[in-house]
């Protein structure tokens, strides 16, 4: 009923509108928002495949639990510099961040 | 059209929409609140896949923990000049470009694949995957080791997180 | 041994001598002198044996002593050099080595062996004296030995070398190598004591002037082998047919025949070596040397052997010429060596260095032998040759002692004056008896003192010749220069030893040590009786008792025995007048000359006395005439026009052009092309990176947007390439 190619397309989808996100925000926090929607996709895609091509096996959502925990502590500690920034800097706009420009 | 495929597309014109709605506010908070929205319905399209526990998972990790870090994060680094004006940088663009032509690329590879219209399989009503989930996450055959990985790795962020934002002033 | 290895051997004991003295023996002067005097005894010897058996060997001139090696490769044959041993060259070197034994003697008495060292003696300089205090306390001043003691007797020693060769010599080119030797020691003796300014203008005035001589020397032994293929005396000399082609075919130059050329150009080494007029000049300046090497090399051998050497060559000079008659040659020999006899006898009269009038009666000797020879008397100029070398050296000798002698009172006294100037002695006969006799015998040998002495026998076999050939000119020319030879002999004597003395110095005078007066009395002995071995047949009274030995022995070398001249009663009163008489006059004009006086010749003839103390001004002219141009040339023309002008010039101008072109280079291709390379390499690199460097903008969504961009191309591409081909 549902073929895999909407499943596939969806993530596609997400994927790539979380990726414009991390490209085109300004915010730092934004951007990570961005990461959080691309993260999502993939782990929709583990489960989808999952769920298609081999349902008796586990290994597929077992690897979306890591993703999970993953992202988790990605997030943390990614908005802790984004703290650690906004502290020393006063700004979260990442373009602000330049200091490796020549 | 199915029940199933309906609200499959309402599930899924709901996530995307929420997700466009993330990358473009100019308010932050709505953004924040537009992921939990778009997280909500990642964790609709769990269940639909016939991952309980992941939905549920979802929804207690990332919208309970992420999300609301998210907003946290936003409160504590708040500049009110920086709110006003336009949101995305000056090469939105290119990155309007590269997004469009990733997911163009994708589509058209994934559409020459032969398994891209694979439909779903049944599962019988005895196979329990939670359980299979919890045996495999503890097993030692099976994925133990990244199981106790990954908690250490939670930890590691834990500390790093706190080390990274440790305010060296107030001690 | 045979008797040609011992003539091989005789020029090598002082050759070793010098080598020896030279190398190890310098420092120690006893040892120096050992060395000096042994080789001078070992080579008498060896000429004693030789001439010994010489007068033994009967027939010597047709089969000499001879020996000879192959020496030089030229082309398909050897040039042969060796010994020869023939009548002349035997009597020859029987008074060689007799004269240079007695020099060699005399030098270590000369420079004073066993005095003490000089307080402020330096090498270079003649010894000054040194304060010696005696028992009494009282210090004397005494003459000091001579610092360059040593190198005195190796220089001597290789004269002797050098004069030995010349002797025994069979071929020309050996003589001459003999001959320059002896010219090098000459200079070298000459200025013996460098530091003297007058030394060292002596010594390069005797060498260039006989160099004068000896290039045109060397010319003639050059035409004489480029003509006949060999320079050997046995095979040119004695050898008809050689003589004869030489004798008649032209040269080509100033209508002579080759022998005549070859002969002009051989006799004008003689006219340097010599010292003939216009080659003179050297040789009174050749006094600055100390008085042995004077007598040695200015009177006994060095000179004599230009003698020796012109009569060696005699059948040359006389080839072409009928018998009796002369060759232009002969006739040029004769007039030099007449009017060199005169010439300087008239100069010998106004000197009043006591050595300078012995330099003068030398040359004036010599003239005689080459006029001698001019007229084609032989045996008469041999013999004069034999028996002036004897009193020659025994006059200068002589002086030498006498200078000693004025020397300690010089010291003794302290007084400031010239010791060689006859003017400051007198009444040193008292004072120096010895030395008085055996001078006194040598001046009389000189002025041909009748009878008893050597030179009248020689002076007049020469006369005797002259006038029986009938060659007057020459006749009276040498009769005049007789009696002025025996005025000035007679004046020198009268002023030196007779009379009261003059001068303090000249009360305190001393005998000289035995070292000394031995050998003048040696020689003394041979003055007197030399002469006796060469007494004419036809002589009246004595002729006849001893056999004319010399005649008949010299003689012999010769391809046609020389007849002896027809006795005339003529030369032989000419003879006794012009001795006698000159001896006289000297002795009444000089005889009482008191101190501070000036010469009585000066007060009656004032010019003409000045005339000849400056020795008719010849050097003077020849200043002018060679010497300044000589000096034009090196300093002007060629230091600096051509030296440092022309040659400097180019240099500069050279420089200039590198200099320029360096520069060109530099401006044009080092700073702009390669410097310029280097610089656009750096430049175009920091432009690039700086145009590049833009990307970096440190703005993490820009890299991630240019990473996904690349990834998204490559994959296309590899896609492309891989999967759909």
């Amino acid at each position: 009923m549902i073929p895999l190619s909407w499943y596939l397309i969806l993530t596609a989808a997400l994927f790539c509108i979380g990726l414009y996100g991390v490209l085109a925000r300004k915010n730092a926090v934004a951007i990570l928002m961005g990461i959080e929607l691309m993260l999502n996709s993939v782990n929709i895609n583990l489960v989808a495949f999952w769920r298609y091509l081999t349902p008796e096996i586990i290994a597929g959502q077992a690897f979306a639990v890591m993703v999970f925990a993953v992202s988790a502590a990605e997030v943390a500690v990614g908005l802790a510099l984004v703290i650690s920034i906004y502290r020393r800097r006063g700004t979260v706009v990442a373009d602000d961040i330049d200091m490796m420009r020549f | 059209m199915t029940a199933l495929q309906v609200i499959f597309l309402i599930t899924a014109v709901g996530t995307l929409g929420s997700a466009l709605m993330v990358v473009i506010t100019r308010n932050l908070v709505h953004a924040a609140l537009w992921l939990v929205a778009a997280l909500f319905g990642v964790a609709v399209i769990f269940v639909q896949l016939n991952a309980g526990f992941l939905a549920i998972a979802q929804v207690v990790i990332y919208i309970g923990a992420i999300a609301i870090l998210m907003i946290f994060a936003i409160m504590l680094t708040r500049r009110v000049a920086q709110d006003a004006g336009p949101q995305t940088n000056p090469n939105w663009a290119w990155a309007f470009l590269v997004a469009a032509v990733l997911f163009g690329g994708l589509t058209w590879l994934l559409s020459a694949w032969s398994g891209f219209s694979t439909p779903m399989p049944e599962i019988s009503s005895r196979a329990d995957p939670l359980r299979q989930l919890g045996q495999a996450l503890v097993s030692p055959n099976a994925y133990v080791l990244p199981f106790e990985v990954a908690s250490v790795l939670l930890v590691t962020a834990l500390i790093g997180a706190i080390m990274i934002a440790w305010d060296r002033k107030s001690g | 041994m045979t008797t040609e290895a011992i003539i091989w051997l005789i020029p090598l004991p002082p050759l070793l001598a010098f080598f020896l003295i030279v190398l190890l023996t310098n420092r120690n002067k006893a040892l120096s002198h050992i060395l000096a005097v042994g080789a001078a005894l070992l080579s008498w010897l060896g000429s004693m044996i030789v001439f010994w058996r010489a007068i033994r060997t009967e027939h010597l001139g047709e089969n000499p002593f001879v020996s000879s090696i192959p020496w030089l490769p030229t082309g398909d044959s050897w040039f042969i050099i060796g010994v020869q041993i023939d009548p002349f060259s035997a009597v020859t070197l029987f008074f060689v080595a007799w004269t240079i034994l007695m020099i060699f003697l005399y030098s270590v008495g000369y420079h004073n062996f066993g005095q003490p060292k000089g307080d402020h003696d330096r090498p270079g300089l003649p010894p000054h004296g040194a304060d010696v205090t005696d028992a009494h306390g009282h210090t004397h001043r005494v003459p000091s030995i001579e610092p360059m003691y040593s190198r005195f007797f190796a220089f001597i020693g290789l004269f002797a070398f050098g004069m030995y060769t010349l002797v025994v010599s069979d071929n020309l080119l050996t003589l001459f190598v003999g001959w320059e030797i002896m010219g090098l020691c000459s200079y070298l003796l000459i200025g013996f004591w460098y530091s003297k300014p007058s030394a060292r203008e002596a010594m390069v005035k005797a060498f260039i002037t006989t160099r004068v001589g000896d290039v045109f020397m060397l010319l003639g032994i050059v035409y004489l082998y480029s003509v006949t293929g060999t320079l050997n005396y046995r095979d040119i000399l004695y050898s008809e047919e050689v003589l004869h082609t030489l004798g008649s075919t032209a040269s080509g130059f100033l209508g002579l025949s080759v022998a005549g050329l070859i002969g002009l150009l051989l006799f004008l080494g003689t006219v340097g070596k010599s010292a003939q007029w216009p080659l003179h000049v050297w040789l009174p300046d050749a006094m600055e040397g100390p008085t042995p090497v004077s007598a040695m090399i200015h009177a006994a051998t060095m000179v004599s052997a230009g003698v020796y050497m012109v009569i060696r060559i005699f059948p040359l000079l006389s080839a072409g010429a009928e018998h009796g008659s002369l060759t232009t040659t002969m006739t040029v020999m004769a007039f030099i060596g007449a009017f060199t006899a005169l010439f300087a006898a008239t100069i010998a009269v106004a000197q009043n260095d006591i050595k300078r009038v012995l330099a003068y009666s030398t040359i004036s000797q010599l003239g005689y032998m080459v006029a001698a020879l001019g007229i084609g008397a032989y045996i008469a100029a041999a013999f004069h040759l034999i028996t002036h070398a004897f009193f020659k050296a025994l006059l200068f000798l002589g002086s030498g002692s006498v200078i000693h002698g004025m020397e300690h009172g010089v010291l003794h006294t302290g007084q400031h004056i010239d010791p060689q100037n006859m003017f400051n002695m007198g009444g040193l006969r008292k004072k120096m008896p010895i030395t008085f006799w055996t001078f006194l015998i040598g001046g009389f040998a000189l002025s041909g003192f009748p009878l008893v002495t050597a030179g009248f026998w020689s002076k007049d076999e020469i006369l005797a010749d002259a006038f029986g050939h009938g060659h007057l000119a020459v006749f009276l020319t040498l009769a005049l220069a007789a009696v002025l030879t025996a005025f000035y002999t007679m004046r020198q004597i009268t002023l030196t030893f007779l009379g009261k003395p003059r001068t303090d110095s000249a009360q305190h005078a001393k005998e000289t040590p035995w070292t000394m007066t031995v050998p003048l009395v040696i020689l003394a002995v041979f003055a007197i009786a030399a002469g006796w071995a060469g007494i004419p047949e036809h002589f009246p009274a004595i002729g006849g008792l001893i056999p004319n030995w010399l005649h008949e022995f010299v003689g012999d070398t010769l391809l046609e025995y020389p007849e002896a001249v027809d006795f005339n009663i003529i030369p032989l009163l000419v003879s006794f007048t012009v001795a006698l008489g000159g001896l006289y006059a000297g002795w009444l004009v000089y005889r009482s000359v008191p101190a501070g006086a000036r010469d009585p010749l000066e007060i009656t003839f004032p010019q003409m006395h000045k005339v000849l103390k400056n020795k008719y001004y010849f050097d003077e002219l020849y200043d002018r005439l060679f010497v300044k141009p000589a000096y034009w040339i090196s300093e002007i023309f060629t230091s600096k026009w051509m030296d440092l002008g022309l040659i400097d010039g180019i240099l500069h101008w050279i420089a200039y052009i590198s200099s320029r072109i360096g520069n060109y280079l530099r401006d044009y291709i080092d700073l702009p092309v390669v410097n310029g390379f280097g610089d656009m390499v750096g430049e175009s690199t920091k432009r690039f990176g700086r145009a590049i460097r833009v990307i970096q903008t440190g703005r993490v969504q820009q890299y991630l947007i240019g990473a996904l961009f690349t990834i998204a191309v490559f994959s296309a591409l590899f896609y492309y390439l891989v999967f759909n081909r």
